[in-house]
């Protein structure tokens, strides 16, 4: 009875044309690009069909693991299972190992030393435990933190959780190229500053700060310096001596390693103190207890390792790509702005805004590509991004604004499909759009009176 | 059936087909708003001078919404014989507006005004987060009829004054 249960069953699965093993078939996303429309292959996805899977263009959300960093860690996690805190036995003594040499490779890669390096859960505990973690250190001295109005949504969110504790926060605007203007920066500095938090590369518009000359400032004055560089890391050339940073937060799934795990550079000479988040067996120097994520720990090793090998080929690549996107939809639009400083930018961010087109319609029908309209945190609100709003972007712009995001495993086809497919849909889009009717009429669309409701 | 459930169990069959991709907190956009993005009926303008149309525009950039609702109107029966669309904003807001011109479509410049934002939700499914553009959809309807009213009192003086007055 089971049996004939089981054996009917397996026919049914293998002779069924839409049973789990055909749906279980992926095509990459760069073979979607030349892939021709065939209608058994399309996917039905919350209403939407599609030819295939999307191109994936957002790689500031998060990146594809590296299939070398994937060997790396399944080894690791057949293997190495031990906790690599019991001292006791081989197999502690095996994972433990995995760990430093992990912690060697992501050392190597920001130029820190390996005693430097505290793994954690990802950039947002690293951040969190970094804003947090000083001020509450030296909480009778120090009341005061800057930071910019840009920054990471968990950065901002510590400084705000600050605020209710009774610190003071100095928020800094940004020029309109998205940089930090150090004029100001100096004059927000006062005797109890206790940090100075400045993001090295902004995942929404991919804006480089003059991380140098911020260093500079901050060892004038005395005041720690941290940056959250899980965008930056891997992917622009890292120097922690030269930044002058006190703490720097890491991300691996943002360098195509696994999502899960990060970590934080805590300077050691000159100390810099802080309170641990994670109270336990004082494990990774105290600052972070609890059993590392052996495996993880071990694929973000091997995604420093590549990332530092490669980051001069990827950027040239990246570049390349980058160039080709935007004068190909240059090519064929007008009324294409890039939002931040073009000068100062990681290669592979590219933040669009198309004029006199809306955002939301936009990526409804850019279904066929992977990318987001501002950062994926704030795309849940109603509200257009606070990153492009602190531009000095106008509302309408800001409502329009496209990030493209481009990695070590883009291909040029991708690139030319996503050309190809936005200036289809941005041209379909202005047809319908009554400002692009009145511009072209020649009205100036900022002296109208609009009827708010 | 016990043992249906273990042998699909057994062959890795149920978590693809039994989990729908709507399941959770997704936002997924009714059949009918993506119909009408993919397909908008109505797009484009007629001439503003012409005395036979209202134009409606409301909304504003800022907000992110702004819809332009004309009616072309016979001026012997008062009944709206065609209508046109553009809309700046998101894929309810172009539903919205399309659904807009296709219901006014046929009917007396009064009949139309009874047209209520809440029924225009309710044919796309709107999430309450959305309502505001069924709201400017109605808003847009109104304010294309007001316009043409006030074209024909200016054209016509003060006979048209004692139509609209009546109606």
């Amino acid at each position: 009875m089971a049996s004939k249960v089981i054996s009917a069953t397996i026919r049914r699965a293998l002779t069924n044309p839409h049973g789990a093993f055909s749906r279980c078939r992926h095509l990459s996303t760069a073979a979607a690009a030349t892939a021709v429309n065939y209608e058994d292959e399309s996917i039905l996805m919350k209403g939407v069909r599609i030819s295939g899977r999307p191109l994936y263009l957002d790689m500031q959300a998060t990146t594809p693991i590296d299939p070398r960093v994937f060997d790396a860690m399944n080894d690791s996690t057949i293997h190495e299972y031990g906790n690599p805190h019991s001292r006791t036995h081989m197999y502690g003594w095996e994972a433990e190992n995995a760990v430093e040499v992990a912690r060697i490779q992501v050392a190597k890669l920001i130029e820190a030393s390996p005693k430097e390096i505290i793994f954690m859960s990802g950039a947002t505990e690293a951040n969190n435990t970094a804003v947090k973690g000083v001020m509450h250190f030296y909480r009778d001295t120090k009341k005061h933190v800057i930071t910019t109005q840009t920054e990471h949504k968990c950065v901002l969110d510590s400084c705000r959780h600050l605020q209710q504790e009774g610190f003071e926060v100095t928020y800094l605007p940004v020029k309109t190229d998205g940089l930090v203007d150090l004029e100001m920066l100096k004059e927000a500095i006062r005797p109890d500053t206790g940090l100075v938090s400045i993001m090295a590369v902004n995942n929404e518009i991919g804006v480089v700060q003059p991380m140098e000359e911020i260093g500079r400032i901050c060892k004038e004055h005395n005041v720690p310096f941290h940056t959250d560089a899980a965008q930056a890391i891997g992917k622009i050339p890292v120097d922690v001596k030269k930044w002058n940073v006190a703490l720097m937060s890491m991300s691996a799934h943002k360098i195509y390693g696994p999502k899960g795990v990060g970590a934080l550079y805590v300077r050691r000479r000159p100390r810099i103190r802080l309170e641990p988040l994670m109270n336990g067996g004082g494990q990774e120097r105290g600052l972070r207890s609890g059993t590392g994520a052996t495996q993880q720990i071990v694929g973000f090793g091997a995604a420093c390792e590549l990332a530092m090998k490669e980051m001069e080929y990827d950027e040239k690549w990246i570049k390349g790509l980058q160039e080709r996107l935007l004068n190909g939809i240059r090519e064929k639009l007008d009324g294409v702005v890039v939002n931040g400083s073009m000068d100062s930018r990681y290669v592979g961010n590219l933040n669009l805004s198309f004029a006199y087109v809306e955002g939301e319609s936009l990526l409804m029908g850019l279904k066929e590509v992977a990318v987001s309209s501002g950062s994926a945190c704030t795309s849940a609100s109603l509200e257009p991004s606070y990153v492009l709003r602190a531009l000095g972007v106008d509302e309408d712009m800001a409502h329009t604004s496209i990030r493209f995001g481009i990695g070590r495993f883009t291909t040029k086809e991708e690139i030319d499909k996503a050309v190809e497919l936005t200036v289809k849909q941005v041209e379909k889009l202005r047809e319908m759009s009554p400002l692009y009717e009145m511009v072209k009429e020649g009205i100036d669309i900022k002296n109208i009176q609009w009827s708010q409701h | 059936m016990m043992l249906k459930q273990a042998a699909k169990k057994a062959l890795g069959l149920t978590s693809r087909q039994s989990t729908p991709w709507s399941v959770g907190i997704f936002r997924s956009y009714h059949e009918n708003v993506i119909d009408h993005y993919d397909n908008p009926r109505n797009v484009g303008s007629f001439d503003k001078n012409d005395p036979n149309v209202g134009t409606g525009l409301v909304g504003a950039p800022a907000c992110g919404d702004v819809m332009k609702l004309q009616i072309k109107v016979d001026e012997k029966t008062g009944q709206i014989v065609d209508a046109r669309f553009k809309t700046f904003g998101c894929g309810s807001a172009i539903a919205s507006s399309s659904v807009a011109t296709e219901w006014v479509k046929g009917k007396a410049m009064d009949d139309v005004l009874t047209i209520k934002n809440t029924e225009i939700a309710k044919h796309l499914s709107l999430p309450p987060v959305k309502l505001h553009c069924s709201m400017l959809a109605e808003d847009a309807i109104k304010a294309a009829v007001k316009d043409y009213k006030e074209k024909r009192v200016k054209t016509n003086g003060a006979a048209a004054a004692g139509e609209t007055t009546q109606a």
